[in-house]
């Protein structure tokens, strides 16, 4: 909200504060301002000018020579280019010595062999915005319409020297939606008194009861209705001052019976509405909740069609309005307008923003009604605007308003207590003191002992509660003077607990592998949410979560793995000529599995996408794109780092992944995850080369997290290590062999492990030849060659016979 | 004789001085000095000598003997160290080549940010409270005193799966549900971070999902100036010793009073620039104390209990202390973006 210094002026006293100061002041106490503008000329080289003369340049067809009094007996010699400029118009001159808006210095000069000593000036010159020119100055100079003198200062008269404050207002505080209540606010903080408008409205002997009616259908929606009749009335510009108040509030200026009701909006917060009354087609106003697809065509042109629950204005028959939203075009003051019907209601807050927010229509009128008003201020309201179309549009206001409802208003009490509300602050503010602040507010209160009883007045519906008048006292008692303590509480023993240190592990392990942590969004398009599902997930038969209204189909679903958005941020880093990334993630999948409409459970996962070079040190030849096994590497790592057991890795398929290379991670015999290669299809899909990714249940991960108890002490016999090679058909997978080689060589074996794969040429069709380094170990003694020898052949044969292989050399 | 171990000695000495490798140096030594050796050769004679003349002739031999080996040792030596020499000539590497390089990772700039503030608040003695991100209407809003139809719901337009759920707006629904748990017993004192969403159109300064790490402490006589003491520590925590802090007024629905804090301006002292537009504050965080109808819903008796909360985004405060123009930054995880912060 936009708030003129020049008229906050008019009702408080801060001429001893700079605009600055009281920008910061506000700021601190109450309400946060956003920006403040300068004032954009105040020179007093700028005056009003008459001409006296106007006749064409001697030298120039398209120039004037004008003769212009700027006062004081002087008259200056000026060359106008404006094709507007006339013998007997007041102007805007700019004498040498001035500067305009963009450092434009005005100087005395010759143009064409004619002095020119200063400028007539355009409002676009003098830095207004275009969109507050009437259409008339719009390719001109400015004629001003209003009875000045040659020589007057010009910069006040157009409100250039004004400085304005925008506000960025919370919702609770829609008492500083006017200048008057922004007033109330200033007065507080500097301990000043509120200079209201004065009001009197001069009644004519016809009555408006005589004209007009009112009925209220729906009083929840409609509280109080107030219909006023004004006669007589000039359309016309209005005055400059009116003007400038509402272009400094951020308002186009209209007409005088618009610019009216705009001002007292602005003024009091007070939204009104002016009817011609001789379109409104009827002597009776009924306000009452819309038919169903009614329809009404707004001021701005827009046929809008209305539900049951929009709140209308009729004339008994058709809408005139939506209520404290928009008016309709067909009663729309026009030039011819004479008589005026001027609406002054409350709504109710609810209705009007359900409306606003329906028609998509924010107007400064439901801004306000929304946000709750002053019930009490409502008739002072239309007193005002009544007062200013009498004064400004010549009317004649008829007798009394006609008035449905009420404004009566419940006052809310506060209650607290002086100590409390020391202790809640947390700083020694004394009852004195507190009263002080209090009647700053301009709060009526009364003290029982240490107790205060509060009455907030109707322009505060934000004090309710207590706590509301703790913010009122501590706002302005001063948050700065409040000293810095910490808890005295009870000491409690904060920190991570058991799962969050192991998560931060799984971090830490993850990226000292080579990966970088990435953080990826949760909302994805449909095909991705239902791609890449570990069997795990698919194993849960959910399907994934949509939103309700999706912003794009980019982010619509819920994902059930993070690998599609991983390998988005694979393709965003590789267009960009980042070949080799490596990335992790731990977040969340979200699966529904209690049906449709169920919070779904969210489980987090751990999953990873690497692309490019694994290990990349060139100058030394070494230049290995990553494979299979890096990744296993990986997986293996973190489940031994996090000491799990009872893990096996098994051939699988997913649709999305090489058929060839995906293993299954099963935990104690379930799936818990997948490893394995993109699809070549997927890859060239993502415009990637061959790229890996891994996606497990961590909460399976850290359920089979074994905690360590105790420690194996370090044995002194030695180990024997042996090595065996076999022959065996393609097909047979090495763990199992380990895992036959493991059982057949107890009680002594301690590790088995694969050291060489060898197939192809000097090798049968169909077989290869795998090699295993054993490692025999007893801690009790020093293993006999018997021992070991019994092991070994004990091996040999069950291969030999279970798997037909064939022992080497 | 004399005159043949004589000449022999000459020899012998001539070779070595000439011999240029090690093998050589050897033959020499068996030619002269070993078993079927020239000396011993010569000293097979011995027996045709006089008695006056073997011992001297014994004695030439040994001392010819002597310098033999003195002069083949002493080549030796010579050659091994020359051996040597050529050896590290051979084995120079240019130290200027670049290493190879260690495959370490790192972590992502806005989970340094969080694990940094739950790092300050653990040893304050929070504890770290998570919760669901799709979550019910009930502890997003309602339980948060913001009930169906209040005007603030507008200030956060959200993304609704159901009538009934939706994806989080904030992480206030975890102190929701953990003060629910604490069953109207203090003191609670725990900080929340997650990921958050809001119905925003990604750009440089929006993002449809962000993070969010809020604080909360219910306890008997939780007072504002303790919120003051504790924000103000976070603020120098985060933004070094020398900044000072300044709460203003702001609305909240789930905290009365609501405050906002600043933090004075690095770039310019608090004397005013484009960063904090002129004002030398730059906004941080909301916060303020326990609204009581929040501690209701949640099973505290206000009257009893008091309590202050605070909430502030990752994302601001990553891009405060480095000058990151563009939130997207923390979303396409570009490695060049992200190998600038792998660590705290
Ligand atoms: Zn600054």
């Amino acid at each position: 909200m936009f708030v003129s210094t020049n008229w906050l002026k008019q009702y408080v006293d801060i001429d001893h504060v700079s605009v600055n100061q009281l920008a910061e002041d506000i700021t601190k106490t109450g309400v946060e301002v956003e920006q403040v503008f300068p004032p954009t000329m105040d020179d007093e080289h700028l005056v009003v000018g008459y001409v006296q003369q106007c006749e064409q340049h001697p030298n120039a067809d398209k120039l004037n020579l004008c003769q212009v009094d700027v006062g004081q007996g002087e008259t200056a010699q000026i060359v106008c280019g404006a094709t507007n400029v006339a013998q007997g118009q007041y102007v805007v001159v700019a004498k040498p010595g001035a500067v305009l808006p963009g450092d434009f210095k005005i100087k005395k000069a010759k143009l064409r062999g004619e002095t020119s000593e200063g400028m007539i000036c355009s409002l676009q010159e003098l830095g207004v915005d275009e969109k507050y020119i009437d259409d008339e100055f719009k390719d001109g100079i400015y004629v001003i319409q209003d009875e000045v003198e040659a020589g007057q200062l010009a910069a006040p008269l157009l409100n250039l020297n004004d400085s304005i404050i925008e506000f960025d207002l919370t919702p609770n505080r829609s008492d500083c939606l006017s200048v008057i209540g922004m007033a109330y606010e200033v007065a507080a903080m500097y301990n000043q008194d509120v200079k209201l408008p004065e009001v009197n409205v001069k009644e004519d002997q016809e009555q408006s009861s005589d004209y007009i009616d009112v009925e209220i259908e729906d009083e929840q929606a409609n509280p109080y209705y107030g219909a006023w009749v004004i006669k007589d009335l000039e359309v016309k510009s209005s005055p400059l001052w009116l003007q400038n108040r509402l272009i400094s509030s951020g308002v186009r200026p209209i007409n005088n019976i618009v610019d009216v009701t705009n001002y007292v909006l602005l003024e009091y917060g007070q939204p009104l509405h002016a009817f011609d009354y001789e379109r409104f087609g009827s002597q009776k106003v009924v306000t009452r909740l819309a038919k169903e697809g009614e329809t009404i065509k707004t001021l701005d042109g827009e046929e809008r069609t209305l539900s049951s629950h929009h709140l209308v204005i009729t004339n008994g028959e058709e809408s005139h309005a939506i209520a404290g939203v928009m008016g309709g075009e067909d009663s729309e003051v026009q030039e011819d307008t004479t008589t005026v019907l001027l609406e002054a209601a409350y709504f109710d807050p609810q209705t009007i923003r359900q409306s606003s927010k329906e028609h998509g229509i924010r107007s400064e009128a439901s801004v306000r009604f929304e946000k709750g008003l002053d019930i009490t201020r409502v008739k002072e309201a239309a007193s005002r605007a009544a007062q200013l179309l009498a004064e400004l549009g010549g009317g004649k206001v008829l007798g009394s308003i006609v008035e449905e409802g009420s404004t009566d208003w419940t006052h809310d009490q506060v209650s607290f207590n002086q100590s409390e509300m020391e202790q809640r602050i947390g700083a020694e503010i004394s009852l004195g003191e507190m009263k002080r602040i209090i009647d700053r507010l301009q709060f009526d209160y009364e003290v029982d002992g240490e107790t205060i009883t509060v009455t907030a007045p109707p322009r505060r519906q934000d004090i309710k509660i207590k706590e509301d008048m703790i913010e009122e006292i501590a706002r302005l008692y001063g948050y700065d003077n409040i000293p810095y303590t910490l808890p005295t509480g009870e000491m409690r023993q904060g920190g991570l607990t058991h799962r969050q240190k192991l998560l931060r592990q799984v971090h830490e392990y993850l990226q000292s592998t080579g990966l970088y942590e990435a953080v990826t969004y949760s909302l994805t398009t449909e095909r991705n949410a239902e791609r890449f599902m570990s069997p795990d997930v698919t194993s849960l038969s959910v399907t994934p979560v949509q939103l309700a209204m999706p912003m794009s189909d980019l982010h619509s679903h819920l994902r059930l793995s993070a690998i599609p958005e991983l390998l988005a941020s694979l393709q965003y880093n590789v267009a960009r000529n980042q070949y080799n990334v490596g990335l992790y993630e731990l977040g969340s999948v979200y699966a529904q599995i209690n049906g449709q409409g169920t919070q779904p459970e969210e489980r987090t996962r751990v999953s990873a996408a690497v692309t490019g070079l694994w290990e990349n040190h060139p100058w030394q030849g070494v230049k290995k794109p990553v494979d299979f096994f890096a990744l296993k590497g990986i997986v293996e790592g973190l489940l031994d780092y996090l000491a799990v057991d009872g893990v096996e890795f098994e051939r699988g398929q997913l649709e999305e992944l090489h058929p060839g290379r995906t293993a299954v991670v099963k935990l104690n015999g379930d799936i818990i995850g997948y490893i394995g290669q993109l699809h070549p299809t997927v890859q060239k899909e993502h415009d990637l080369q061959e790229t890996y990714v891994f996606d497990l249940n961590l909460e399976a991960i850290l359920e089979g997290s074994n905690t360590r108890e105790g420690y194996t002490p370090i044995t002194k016999y030695p180990a024997i290590a042996q090595d065996l090679a076999f022959v065996v058909a393609q097909d047979v997978p090495a763990a199992q062999l380990e895992q036959a080689i493991m059982t057949q060589g107890q009680p002594h074996l301690h590790s088995v492990r694969v050291f060489d794969v060898y197939e192809g040429e000097h090798m049968e069709e169909g077989k290869k030849s795998i090699a295993f380094n054993l490692i025999f170990q007893n801690n009790e003694r020093t293993l006999k060659d018997e021992e070991i020898e019994e092991a070994r052949e004990s091996i040999v044969n069950h291969l030999e016979s279970e798997y037909n292989a064939v022992l080497r050399g | 004789m004399k005159e043949r171990l004589q000449s022999l000695k000459e020899e012998a000495l001539d070779q070595v001085k000439t011999v240029t490798d090690q093998q050589a140096l050897q033959d020499i030594r068996v030619h002269y000095l070993g078993k079927k050796g020239q000396i011993t050769e010569v000293l097979k004679g011995m027996g045709k000598l006089s008695k006056e003349e073997r011992p001297i002739i014994g004695q030439l031999a040994n001392e010819v003997r002597d310098v033999i080996t003195e002069a083949i040792e002493g080549k030796k030596s010579k050659l091994e160290e020359e051996a040597i020499e050529k050896q590290l000539e051979e084995e120079t590497i240019d130290v200027t080549l670049p290493g190879k390089p260690t495959q370490v990772g790192g972590s992502h700039l806005l989970m340094n940010v969080i694990r940094d503030i739950e790092d300050l608040f653990t040893s304050m003695g929070y504890q770290v409270a998570e919760g669901p991100e799709v979550e019910t209407d009930y502890y997003n809003f309602e339980a948060l005193n913001l009930p169906k139809g209040h005007p603030a719901r507008d200030m956060q337009d959200s993304f609704y799966i159901t009538e009934e759920l939706l994806m989080r707006t904030h992480t206030s629904p975890v102190q929701a549900r953990t003060m629910n748990k604490h069953e109207g017993k203090g003191p609670v004192k725990i900080i929340c971070p997650g990921k958050v969403y809001r119905r925003d159109t990604d750009d440089a300064t929006h993002s449809h999902q962000f993070t969010q790490i809020e604080g909360l402490y219910v306890d008997e006589n939780v007072r504002m100036s303790d919120l003051k003491g504790t924000l103000n520590a976070l603020a120098k925590h985060l933004f070094g010793e020398e900044r000072e802090i300044r709460l203003r007024p702001s609305f909240f629905p789930f905290t009365e009073p609501s405050v906002e804090m600043d933090i004075s301006c690095k770039v310019c002292s608090g004397k005013g620039c484009s960063v904090c537009k002129k004002t030398g504050w730059i906004e941080i965080l909301g916060a303020g104390l326990v609204h009581p109808n929040v501690l209701e819903m949640a099973g505290f008796d206000p009257e009893k209990y008091s309590g202050f909360a605070f909430g502030m985004g990752p994302e601001r405060i990553a891009m405060l202390k480095y000058g990151i123009e563009d939130i997207r930054h923390f979303y396409t995880n570009d490695v060049r973006f992200l190998k600038q912060f792998h660590r705290v």
